[in-house]
């Protein structure tokens, strides 16, 4: 995928101007937040979970190569193959020997995340294999072209009557009074033409939302059934994860589970909750001939002992995004990679560089928000301010605003020149504002006047007054 | 036995650079208010900003030095107060980890952190301050600003105060909790989303039917001010302190003489 995160801004502008993009994300706006909420205080234990949640996670990463090396000695006890890819292209090439392997010529794939960060459907096309979305969020925007602007509700900034547009568009069969504008209707639609999808593809690639490395097993939660499907029908089940996925027991899994959908769709938990460990053993009614792990570095190693680390516990949950008010002005694909909101903000940076994704962690006003949810209590904030610092250090951000910190800061660090300079420009900015106490246009303050007018400060300052104040108590003394 | 009446607590009150610069009634209700609690109130000379600015932009260096300028201006007292919880909140929660694993100058901040706080928050909570003796007749909304809010728990402090205002009704606004867009240096690098957010908070206040907004953080008190009057609203725009002390007689934010 094209990384358009340099272009942020114009994509903001882009997307603020988007009457049918503003329509859908009233949704996100209005349904992830209040469902949340209404499953966190059904849960009086909720905070306690989150806790133990973060600390099965630090757990792991402290010792990720224990965990990593018990879940690869588990899964291939059970009979399948784990393959370590360094770098997304290392990914591809792997996925592309399965695939070439089994003869594929259709892949059918479950909703996954990281075959998006390797931009897998494209590379497959190009070889001549042709990749099958599953989950309806997904297929959408297979139809269009597109990628996902929410990681778990990939079409979440199209309106519904779009999304009826492309399938009548593409399902060109459809009688005209087919009723489509439902999500039901337009689920029933999809599984009808994905049904026979299933039965050609040769492949299933999917995700995974946990390893775990007491059985070697990779769990995959969904609510539409396709990822099972997607994982049991064709010969070969490809899982497609990076490396902070594992985590140590099936006990650890499910404690973590148990704050997973409520933070994501407000769910006590998603409809399907499908573990695999292997491939399909004798005695066993269903499952595939192969079972491959994918284990994708992909800059994540780095992370680790950095102030970046705890981003490796994240959840995929996108509770986040939901709940960032960034987020809900622009949407997902402003960002301009793969990973939105705050988490992309601090994600993007590190496995994309922060010289290109600089944008991001600055485009947060650090409301808090996103922390205050997250159920694995990351410092979303915390970590933008460092990106903030790395690419003030290496002199990445504009010449203006430095120069223009440098400024203000020369006299915040100077309290005497302060007190001079300041005693004489707020009169004047003071007596400039006149009669209205505010101005609408402001040389220096562009970025705020273009939208807003600008309070006047009211007289003098409050140090000019109180230092009087205090002289004349004084002389009342005296 | 002692039988004096305890000293009363001396209080540094941090006026923040906003208010010292644009609005120093905010700081003398503060004083006011501070005073009516029984605390005897000073006003260091040497302070002029937390740092967030250069904090949040990423400017390390700038920060230590303001941060060390602010630890040694407020040594002396018992207590520092701010009106403005992202102050109080960069005092108390951003300035220990700046000087983490130095010693001297991490137990200073770290001294001053426990000794900080946002000023109705001080009030209610370390002062018990329970009812004001103000007057305000009309119908306020209350916006919750995102650090208060979210690092120092302050929610129903200001609430519990103003409802002790004789004469003022308070309604709840959707979303008061949301962040108006401020942002510091967010609104002016990304002024497009900022209007945005801001157009959202402004939205809702309008449709709260209160003829006043109040806040505790003058950076946010700007910002939607300037939204409201942008759009011509009638809406006027206090901190909340100038409420509670009773010295809200004057012009609001951004509104002149006339
Ligand atoms: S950062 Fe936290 S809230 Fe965001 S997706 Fe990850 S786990 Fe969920």
């Amino acid at each position: 995928m094209q990384i358009t995160s340099p272009a942020f801004k114009e994509n903001a502008r882009q997307a603020l101007a988007d009457p049918q993009l503003q329509k859908a994300m009233l949704h996100v706006r209005s349904g992830f937040i209040d469902k949340r909420q209404h499953a966190v205080d059904a849960l009086p234990e909720f905070e306690a979970l989150r806790e133990s949640a973060r600390a099965i996670k630090d757990h792991t990463l402290a010792h990720l190569d224990i965990y990593l090396e018990a879940y690869e000695e588990k899964v291939r006890a059970a009979g399948g193959h784990v393959h370590w890819a360094e770098t997304a292209a290392d990914a591809r090439r792997i996925i592309l020997d399965i695939c070439r392997a089994a003869g594929a010529r259709t892949v059918t794939k479950g909703k996954s995340m990281i075959t998006e960060e390797i931009g897998l459907n494209e590379f497959l096309e190009k070889e001549g294999i042709r990749p099958v979305e599953t989950d309806l969020g997904e297929y959408i925007i297979q139809l269009r072209g597109e990628h996902p602007s929410h990681i778990i509700a990939p079409a979440v900034h199209l309106t519904k009557d779009q999304v009826e547009a492309d399938f009548r568009r593409v399902h060109d069969h459809l009688p005209p009074a087919r009723d489509l504008s439902e999500p039901e209707s337009l689920l029933g639609e999809a599984r009808r033409v994905l049904r026979s999808q299933y039965f050609q593809a040769d492949v299933g690639i999917t995700g995974a939302n946990f390893l775990v490395a007491e059985t070697g097993s990779s769990v995959i939660v969904t609510n539409e059934g396709n990822g099972d499907l997607t994982q049991i029908l064709p010969k070969v089940h490809v899982v497609v994860a990076s490396i902070e996925k594992i985590v140590p027991t099936l006990e650890d899994m499910s404690q973590i589970l148990r704050v997973l959908a409520r933070s994501a769709t407000g769910q006590d938990m998603s409809v399907y909750t499908t573990l695999s460990t292997g491939p399909r053993r004798p005695g066993d009614p269903d499952g595939p001939e192969e079972y491959h792990v994918v284990l994708l570095d992909n800059g994540r190693s780095a992370m680790l002992g950095t102030e970046f680390q705890d981003m490796l516990r994240c959840i995929r949950c996108g509770a986040c995004m939901n709940h960032c008010p960034v987020y809900h002005a622009v949407g997902g694909h402003a960002y301009g990679w793969v990973y939105p909101g705050p988490m992309g903000a601090v994600l993007t940076p590190s496995l994309m560089g922060v010289d290109k994704a600089g944008h991001l962690p600055n485009a947060s006003t650090f409301c808090g928000r996103c922390e205050a949810v997250c159920p694995m209590k990351i410092p979303l904030p915390k970590m933008m301010r460092h990106w903030r610092e790395r690419e003030f250090s290496r002199g990445l951000n504009p010449a203006v605003q430095r120069y223009g910190l440098g400024a203000w800061a020369f006299f915040a660090r100077r309290p005497r020149l302060y007190r001079v300079l300041t005693s004489l420009a707020v009169p004047a900015l003071a007596l400039l504002g006149g009669r209205r106490g505010r101005f609408r246009h402001l040389p220096l303050a562009r970025g705020w006047t273009k939208h807003r007018d600008f309070p006047a400060p009211e007289r003098r300052t409050f140090m000019q007054q109180w230092r009087e104040r205090e002289v004349w108590k004084q002389e009342a003394r005296v | 036995m002692d039988t004096r009446a305890p000293k009363p607590p001396r209080v540094g009150l941090f006026v923040t650079c906003l208010v010292d610069l644009f609005r120093p009634t905010v700081g003398f209700a503060s004083v006011k208010l501070l005073e009516e609690a029984g605390c005897e109130v000073d006003v260091p000379m040497a302070q002029t900003c937390c740092g967030q600015p250069a904090y949040n932009s990423g400017d390390r260096a700038d920060t230590i030095a303001i941060a060390k300028n602010t630890i040694e201006a407020f040594e002396e007292y018992d207590y520092v107060v701010a009106p403005s919880g992202s102050c109080a909140g960069m005092l108390k929660k951003h300035y220990p980890g700046l000087f983490a694993g130095e010693g001297m100058w991490e137990a200073r901040a770290k001294a001053l952190a426990e000794k900080t706080y946002e000023l109705v928050s001080f009030l209610v909570d370390v002062m018990g301050v329970s009812a004001v003796k103000a007057a305000h007749d009309g119908t306020v909304t209350y916006h919750d600003s995102c650090s208060g809010l979210r690092e120092l728990g302050i929610a129903e402090q200001p609430r519990r105060l103003l409802a002790s205002v004789s004469g003022l009704k308070l309604v709840e606004m959707h979303d008061a909790d949301v962040c108006c867009g401020f942002g510091g240096t967010f609104c002016v690098k990304y002024p497009d989303i900022s209007n945005k957010i801001v157009e959202e908070k402004t939205a809702n206040i309008a449709a709260s039917g209160a003829d006043t907004l109040l806040a505790g953080d003058l950076g946010c008190l700007m910002n939607m001010a300037g939204k409201l009057q942008r759009q011509g609203s009638a809406v006027k725009v206090r901190h909340v302190a100038e409420v509670l002390a009773g010295m809200d007689d004057g012009p609001a934010i951004g509104r002149g003489k006339d």
